[in-house]
């Protein structure tokens, strides 16, 4: 485990490679669904004051 | 190509579409990151520090990619006036600049240990750069204007103009002396990267793929609640409010 971990000496460029990764990728996906759920809400509330909206 | 134009079909077909873009994105990042930090060997040369490659070059596709899609999406949008391509060239942006982020990121990582630098203004690596700028002038463009419908034109136009970039990127290793390696993957003669790193690689890349897909359809569908949740506030206010215009009108969904 400890030699994985190391990655022959390498540790210090690739975890902080597949870190960044995790990040940016991680990010992107947050961002996308938290402002999904804000327009779900803004939607519901409409929908909530206008039952006899036809659709 | 008119019948997805209609938002309402939009919404039910990538409802459905999603959950598999999903799963199979899951899957791809499970078994690429498995076959990459685990199966891959080490490099004859580099030792472990390739593994970087299997997140730095299918970012670096991604980036390419990404970019080809908006520049489509924005050539779509000014020339048929297609409801869903703004809201997909808009909701791509972010995205391909999160992956050329990535991959100038990593590519840093990779350049340091095996350069002796992290960063040297030759034409591969300027030209990404140039890409990311790309990325955030559409984004700020297209925010720049009150006029939502101006602003995704004015994007539209800046993205097809930043066309130009992609071919200089693809062959910018082949035309000016550089650090970076030349193509090694999609290269005349085939793939010069053996088969025990290529599969990780081309499963990383589909699994990249898989989750642009997720996250496009996912915005793309926020842009299109948003656009109603916009219309419905424009009813309650303003019941005789014109239609900004023809364009927006057509963009706001059901």
């Amino acid at each position: 485990m400890n030699q994985f971990l190391a990655m022959g000496g390498y540790a210090q460029f690739v975890w902080p490679a597949y870190g960044i990764a995790v990040l940016v990728l991680g990010g992107m996906a947050l961002q996308s669904y938290r402002a999904w759920r804000r327009q779900q809400t803004l939607w519901s509330a409409i929908e909530a004051t206008r039952p006899q909206r036809r659709r | 190509m008119q019948r997805f134009a209609n938002p309402g079909r939009f919404m039910r077909l990538s409802g459905a579409i999603m959950p598999w873009c999903g799963a199979g994105a899951t899957i791809g990042l499970a078994i690429g990151l498995y076959l990459a930090l685990v199966v891959a060997p080490p490099d004859y040369q580099q030792g472990e520090a390739v593994r970087i490659m299997f997140v730095h070059v299918p970012a670096a596709w991604m980036a390419s990619f990404v970019y080809g899609f908006l520049a489509l999406a924005s050539a779509v949008a000014l020339i048929w006036r297609h409801p869903l391509a703004d809201i997909a060239a808009q909701a791509a942006a972010p995205l391909g600049a999160g992956f050329t982020l990535l991959c100038l990121a990593t590519g840093s990582l990779w350049g340091e240990p095996m350069w002796g630098t992290w960063w040297v203004w030759d034409a591969r690596l300027t030209s990404v750069l140039v890409l990311f700028f790309l990325y955030v002038g559409y984004i700020a463009v297209v925010n720049g204007f009150d006029d939502p419908t101006r602003g995704a034109q004015a994007g539209a136009v800046l993205a097809l103009v930043g066309v130009v970039n992609l071919p200089i990127i693809k062959f910018s290793v082949d035309w000016w002396n550089t650090l970076h390696q030349p193509a090694s993957v999609f290269r005349i003669g085939g793939p010069t990267v053996d088969t025990s790193m290529l599969v990780p690689l081309l499963v990383m890349a589909v699994a990249f793929m898989l989750y642009f897909a997720v996250l496009l359809l996912l915005r793309m569908r926020t842009a299109i609640v948003a656009s109603r949740v916009r219309a419905a506030q424009l009813g309650e206010s303003e019941p005789t409010a014109e239609p900004r215009s023809g364009r927006a009108a057509a963009g706001t969904v059901t």
